[in-house]
């Protein structure tokens, strides 16, 4: 088992994860990369479900996440266009 | 329509199609004993195919009727209250199956356990697929330059 300040470390650097990847994707102005970075952000929150001991809400959340909302995301992109005005 | 994705994607996608659906099917039918049921495989099924259509194009959408995806939807749904009702000897959402050691009637942790629960995930997973995916194909057809 996994010490507490081990823990601790792993969720810190999670979760500063999961900041620097939203930040990404609200000031990219390539709407892709836009898209794949919202998908990175999902699958480290998914990541932190897990060390979280809720596994359950953590397959829900790389399903929906990274995996539906993305292709969903994708589908408007090739509808309209790549890059925000 | 025009392509508007490489060769390399549509190839990837239909390699990885497969494992995506031996997944899904994998979470739905252990949703009992592991962590996921219904919903979640359902979700896992659904970006499978999501994934075909945006790797293929939108025309993929057409060649599967609307009614298909609405029966499929319907079946799961009245499937899921009629094994809820079975076991209005007692209550609704009894488990009689298990109970009375009908089916589904080993012991805890086996695969063949847990009554109408892999039942009622299978019917769950249906109707997740079938809404998913039909959600999708309108979001897809409607609308756009390329449609």
């Amino acid at each position: 088992m996994i010490s507490v300040a081990a823990q601790m470390v792993i969720q810190g650097i999670v979760l500063a994860g999961i900041f620097l990847t939203a930040l990404y994707a609200l000031l990219q102005k390539d709407l892709l990369a836009s898209a794949l970075m919202l998908a990175a952000m999902s699958l480290l929150m998914s990541l932190e479900f897990y060390l979280l001991q809720a596994p359950d809400v953590a397959i829900a959340e790389a399903a929906v996440g990274a995996g539906v909302s993305t292709l969903v995301l994708v589908l408007g992109i090739r509808k309209t266009g790549r890059w925000e005005e | 329509m025009t392509r508007t994705f490489s060769r390399i994607v549509e190839t990837v996608a239909d390699f990885f199609l497969i494992f995506i659906i031996v997944f899904g099917i994998y979470i739905i039918t252990h949703g009992h004993l592991t962590p996921g049921g219904g919903f979640q495989g359902g979700v896992v099924l659904a970006a499978g195919i999501l994934l075909l259509l945006v790797a293929h194009g939108f025309s993929f959408a057409r060649k599967i009727p609307e009614e298909l995806l609405s029966d499929l939807e319907a079946i799961g749904g009245i499937a899921f209250i009629l094994l809820a009702s079975l076991g209005f000897g007692q209550s609704f959402f009894y488990n009689i199956l298990w109970h009375e050691k009908l089916a589904f009637a080993e012991q805890v942790g086996r695969f063949f356990s847990g009554g109408a629960i892999p039942l009622m995930n299978l019917s769950v997973g249906l109707k997740v697929v079938a809404g998913i995916t039909s959600g999708m194909f309108a979001l897809s057809l409607f609308g756009g330059e390329e449609s």
